[in-house]
């Protein structure tokens, strides 16, 4: 049985239960007020009941964000009214179901259309749009099942309050270890006042059994607006992780700001893929998620290997680039990255491939696409230490313009120290042509679904590194980002 | 009595405000092949990208009856849903799409269209295996990008395996021997014959007589000055063929 199949059953078997009991435990619990300060820091410490050193380290995140007043970052080709951070709510409660809607009747219908061409399950769908329903969907139990499975080969993984709780010496070793509590504005925000997300540890040698997606996609919907991730790969271990969704999620907080850190030890590979599509405001560019995300990963060891794959459709603003530190002789990082922006969207991604270790390897392969009137900047930096001999980079930057209106932006930074290094970078920006629309729609294909199939084919080195299931979900939803583009 | 297919009457068509239809009339009935030739610049390929709908292309008088209706009222993926296909002269590459999925998305679209059920992936292998032998293309070929790197004999026959796939009842053939050799026309041409049927007719565009030698039209026009100066039988395309244009009285220039 696979592994789909056993969640799929764990999720109606522990349904099913529920609806028996009939009734559905409250729980409310207290919220902080809006505003962040000293007590705000210790409330989400307590509420978690976590230990005196990771308070002590929230609080000196918070004293340095104090101090970085003036630091928020404004390099980026992005533009949004100043973020009044003391407005903010830095802890709240699930939501009570009173204020949830009812039913799938009760939730935007265009929402409800998108979920449709999505091809995603109706049970789903309540979860993802916040229904309060009887028979919800229950991470903890779900998650034990594939913790059982997991368990087995000694793979670890929980949420990071869990990990504080239950391997607190592997948190302590690696938090803060690839992106430190003083890295930047948004992550030093993040190390202060994070509310949950995931750990993962896979031991030595351990090839972990399956995607870690599933039961991701599951217990997602309230990992909140400062998400923290840490996935440790141990000697030749291997995991593929994969994060996000390809359906939009209700989500009532404009401000995302996540941090995730990725170890790889000697001979180790973590492949992590992103497919982020939170609400990217209206035609107008009103609403809107800010994404703030702060990614690094760092090849520790020898042949350890770091490859990123992210498709990017969603937020009013992304700002993001999963980065690699390869420390490790003949470690490798590779970064795969689709980033669609439509209407007013902005986004600034790429990443940073920091060569450390001699005869390393990266490669980039980044696809903008930029529709309506949209911005979409790639923005990299390859690095190369005085000792990482023989180092070697491959960047392919391709910008794909739709319409008149939008933008496409390159800007690479190559630092080479070291006379070995090759680096080479390759950039294209092209246009759907109309040469290619008219020869598809002369074959009966719209335009919309020709727009799709262009870019899809224009996307299609990206889209093949990601694990099988949820290339085919990618490629829809490619489709429908770009919907309304044309004509 | 056959029925009629298609009928241009008194076509004018302008590119960027400039006039290159001048009152063309042209009749196709259901089960043949007209070949229409005719010096450089006198109109040919816009003949062909007006009956398909390109932008661009802009109608200042005349109609198109397609089976009875208004085509020029219809957009170009209605037209090529019912079944108007245009062979490209020049076929246009698109990077990372496979030749296959294009085809499939194609083919679906007209299914569609018509209220069918979609091919599957399999459905689909099964029907290309059977029409792609026959003009020479292999499964390699398929699963390469659409026409992106493709010999020019490749992009002809891989139009030839669209045409044969989407089954057209009218199609155009806009310059489909041009940049062939022998084989390579021999194989094109077997393809265009073997979808000869009395339900579906054809316009074959050409510059030169020798592909008629392997597809016999019914009728042959020439096209000058933006409309048909003459027509005839088969004949006539063996006539131009020895005198050429000019000895018609229609040089090149003229056509301007």
């Amino acid at each position: 049985m696979s592994a789909q199949q056993e969640a799929a059953q764990a999720v109606e078997s522990y349904a099913g239960e529920r609806y028996k009991y009939g009734f559905v435990t409250d729980v409310e619990a207290d919220s902080a007020p809006p505003g962040l300060d000293h007590d705000t820091i210790r409330f989400i410490s307590a509420k978690k009941g976590e230990p005196e050193w990771l308070l002590t380290w929230r609080i000196r995140a918070f004293e340095r964000w104090l101090e970085m007043e003036d630091e928020e970052p404004t390099w980026a080709k992005l533009h949004y009214p100043p973020i009044d951070y003391q407005e903010a709510c830095y802890y709240s409660a699930p939501k009570s179901d009173s204020d949830r809607p009812k039913s799938l009747d009760e939730v935007d219908p265009e929402l409800l259309k998108t979920y449709e061409k999505l091809g995603i399950p109706l049970q789903e769908q309540e979860m993802l749009a916040g229904v309060a329903v009887d028979a919800v969907f229950d991470s903890v139990s779900v998650a034990t099942t594939f913790k059982d499975k997991l368990a087995e080969m000694g793979v670890i993984f929980c949420s990071i309050s869990e990990a504080v709780k239950e391997h607190p010496e592997l948190v302590q070793r690696y938090l803060g270890s690839v992106v430190p509590y003083s890295d930047n504005f948004f992550a030093t925000l993040n190390s202060a006042v994070f509310t949950d997300g995931s750990f993962v540890y896979v031991p030595k040698g351990v090839r972990c059994p399956m995607e870690l997606s599933t039961y991701f996609r599951i217990n997602a919907a309230n990992t909140g607006q400062f998400e923290r991730t840490l996935i440790v790969a141990d000697e030749g271990s291997y995991v593929s992780y994969l994060e996000g969704c390809t359906a939009p999620m209700r989500d009532e907080n404009q401000l995302h700001a996540a941090v995730v850190e990725l170890i790889a030890l000697d001979d180790a590979e973590i492949k992590y893929s992103t497919v982020q599509n939170w609400y990217p405001g209206d035609a107008e560019g009103r609403g809107g998620i800010y994404n703030f995300v702060t990614k690094r990963g760092a090849c520790r060891g020898a042949n350890a290997k770091i490859s990123w794959t992210q498709v990017e459709t969603g937020s009013a603003i992304t700002w993001k680039d999963p980065s690699c530190i390869l420390q490790g002789d003949n470690s490798v990082g590779e970064f795969y990255s689709i980033a669609i922006t439509n209407n007013r969207q902005q986004a600034d991604t790429g990443t940073k491939m920091i060569h450390m270790g001699r005869n390393t390897k990266s490669r980039i392969v980044s696809k903008g696409i930029a529709a309506g009137r949209s911005d979409s900047t790639y923005r990299g930096l390859v690095r190369i230490q005085p000792k990482a001999e023989g180092a070697r980079n491959h960047t392919q930057c391709d910008s794909l313009l739709i319409g008149a209106e939008c933008g496409a932006h390159t800007v690479p930074y190559i630092e080479s120290r070291n006379p070995t290094a090759r680096v080479e970078h390759e950039a294209t920006t092209s246009k759907i042509s109309e040469d290619q629309l008219f020869y598809c729609r002369q074959r009966g294909i719209d335009e919309e679904d020709a727009v799709a199939l262009i870019v899809n084919g224009f996307c299609r080195e990206v889209l093949q590194e990601l694990p099988m299931e949820f290339a085919v979900e990618a490629q829809k939803l490619v489709a429908i980002s770009l919907e309304g583009s044309v004509g | 009595m056959s029925k009629p297919m298609l009928a241009i009457e008194n076509l004018h068509a302008t590119v960027d405000g400039k006039p290159i239809l001048n009152g063309l009339d042209l009749a196709v009935n259901e089960g043949e092949v007209h070949a229409v030739m005719g010096p450089n610049g006198s109109g040919k390929s816009t003949l062909a990208y007006v009956i398909a709908g390109r932008e661009g292309y802009e109608v200042t008088e005349g109609s198109i009856t397609y089976r009875g209706e208004d085509l020029l009222a219809m957009s170009v993926e209605e037209r090529a849903c019912s079944g108007v296909f245009l062979a490209f002269q020049y076929p246009v590459e698109i990077p990372g799409v496979g030749s296959a999925t294009f085809l499939k998305t194609a083919v679906n679209a007209a299914r569609k269209h018509r209220g069918e059920q979609e091919y599957d992936a399999m459905e689909f292998l099964k029907l290309v295996r059977e029409k792609r032998a026959a003009l020479g293309i292999d499964d390699g070929m398929m699963r390469r990008a659409l026409n992106v790197g493709f010999s020019g004999g490749e992009k002809k026959r891989n139009e030839m395996l669209q045409m044969a796939l989407l089954e057209p009842t009218l199609a155009i053939l806009d310059e489909t021997d041009s940049g062939l050799d022998i084989d390579a026309l021999k194989v094109v041409a077997d393809g265009i014959n073997a979808l000869r049927g009395p339900e579906r007719a054809m316009v074959v565009i050409t510059h030169y007589q020798r592909l008629l030698d392997h597809v016999v039209p019914d009728k042959v026009h020439v096209l000058a000055g933006g409309r048909i100066v003459r027509s005839g039988g088969s004949e006539l395309a063996l006539e131009l063929e020895s005198r050429g244009y000019a000895g018609l009285g229609l040089e090149p220039s003229a056509a301007a």
